[in-house]
């Protein structure tokens, strides 16, 4: 089982000569990216390790481990590389986002629900395009949704389609 | 044959029990308390029109009166998992500290494994092992619906498990929820009621002895093992825990635990077991108003 393809996670380098290929982010690409982007201060990453497991998908685990090691899972998928603009995952979103002051965009409640049902919505936001923190505030509480792409006045939601539910409306917030 | 029948000589009600058996349960789930607490989700749900009723012995097992509690918010944000009562006692009574090395011996679809690492506030080693890699898929997802960080899943076979991939030799503490015949999930699964053969019954009583003994070899000294399972034959529960204590070296407690609860059995259609295994806790469905569960807590020799 060990050596199936797809079990093999390689530790993200703290320095760019051990990169396993080039395109391996380092952990400070990792850091930076979550702070330049989102105001995440890398402390909160400080008990995390950050692993590759096929090219450009990058898990975060709490602890450390040797490398490479065989396992089916190594803490919490984190971060998508491979394209032009990296794409954090819902759950990291929602395990790391709270901590995010930029790029964050705030939805009322009947917007969240359209957003985790998967549609698309036209919505003002004068700041950068790309991928957002998309948050709500339910019952007071605020909390981190996932992750929206805006572009072109559209906030469009990539929340996987396996996640999507129509969620039960909060009465009382709205 | 029915469970009420098989099993009646263990209850003080036979009738209770048989009832019991054949009620829907309630719904239940336990608030992942890495994500949010007991007051946040019942906060949400109850905006959402759904009653909530925290049960005593436990803040965060939450009854909910949706068959669906997967479609509220707390759900799809990972702070609540629909978790049965009952099962959600073996991880309690495995008491994770922070720090520790545990490992979930046959963890899919990851409930318990996700609670022990909520237990350790995500500080700490979860490894959550299971042989079955269809059931791996529902334990990775329910791990990062839940934001569970310091899990590490892996597939083996439990009776042969290997520390292999890891820079260390032994676990603090393991959790054995064995395979079983399942007898104690009927309100949940009608199918039960068929039973299962003797032949598969002496199967798995193999199988459950194989794996906690594996579990008892991988625990470091003064480490604890729990064992449990969703079944109320004593062939499954304290047979196998009797001979794991004649042959290994550990011993039983009694686990602290607020939910109603009886003593293990010590005997059992002509067999005798460890008297010690009274100590091991079985919970029934009209007592609790839950499934059935048996659970006890092994600690390995110093």
């Amino acid at each position: 089982m060990a050596d199936q393809p797809g079990t093999r996670f390689d530790r993200v380098p703290a320095n760019p000569v051990d990169r396993a290929h080039e395109d391996q982010p380092t952990r400070r690409e990792v850091l930076s990216f979550f702070f330049d982007r989102y105001g995440i201060d890398r402390s909160v990453f400080g008990e995390y390790t950050f692993w590759e497991r096929g090219k450009g998908k990058i898990w975060a685990f709490r602890g450390t481990a040797p490398t490479p090691i065989a396992v089916e899972g190594l803490g919490l998928t984190l971060l998508r590389t491979g394209g032009r603009h990296w794409k954090p995952t819902t759950n990291a979103i929602q395990t790391f986002g709270f901590h995010a002051t930029r790029n964050v965009i705030e939805l009322r409640e009947a917007a969240a629900r359209a957003y985790w049902a998967g549609e698309d919505q036209e919505i003002e936001w004068d700041g950068d395009w790309g991928y957002l923190v998309v948050s709500c505030r339910l019952h007071e509480k605020p909390t981190a949704l996932g992750v929206g792409l805006y572009i072109n006045g559209e906030l469009r939601s990539v929340v996987p389609k396996s996640r999507q539910r129509d969620v039960l409306v909060l009465d009382r917030d709205d | 044959m029915h469970p009420a029948d098989r099993y009646a000589e263990l209850v003080e009600d036979p009738t209770a029990f048989r009832n019991a058996c054949d009620r829907p349960l309630p719904s239940v789930v336990r608030v992942n308390t890495l994500r949010a607490t007991p007051r946040d989700v019942i906060n949400v749900l109850e905006a959402s029109d759904v009653r909530v009723t925290q049960r005593d012995w436990s803040p965060n097992v939450l009854e909910v009166s949706t068959d669906e509690p997967g479609n509220s918010w707390p759900y799809v944000l990972g702070w609540m998992h629909g978790q049965e009562e009952v099962s959600q006692v073996p991880a309690i009574v495995l008491d994770p500290q922070p720090g520790d090395r545990i490992l979930d011996m046959a963890a899919a679809p990851g409930g318990k494994a996700t609670q022990l690492a909520a237990r350790q506030d995500g500080d700490g080693l979860v490894v959550a092992n299971d042989v079955n890699l269809g059931r791996l898929a529902s334990l990775r997802t329910n791990g990062e619906r839940l934001g569970i960080t310091n899990l590490a899943v892996t597939r083996q076979d439990g009776r042969v498990f290997s520390v292999g991939p890891f820079d260390f030799e032994q676990f603090d503490r393991v959790l054995v929820d064995a395979p079983c015949s399942g007898e104690g999930t009927i309100r949940k699964n009608p199918d039960v009621q068929e039973g299962v053969s003797e032949g598969s019954r002496e199967h798995l009583a193999t199988l459950q002895e194989g794996l906690l003994r594996r579990a008892v070899e991988l625990t470091v000294p003064s480490g604890v093992v729990v064992y449990g399972t969703c079944t109320f034959a004593p062939e499954e529960n304290e047979a196998v825990v009797s001979r794991i204590l004649a042959t290994e070296d550990c011993t039983i407690e009694r686990a602290d635990l607020a939910l109603e609860h009886r003593p293990g059995v010590t005997r059992w259609q002509g067999s005798e077991f460890d008297p010690r295994v009274e100590r091991a806790q079985r919970f029934y469905p009209h007592e609790t108003d839950s499934g059935g569960f048996f659970c006890a807590k092994l600690r390995v020799g110093a």
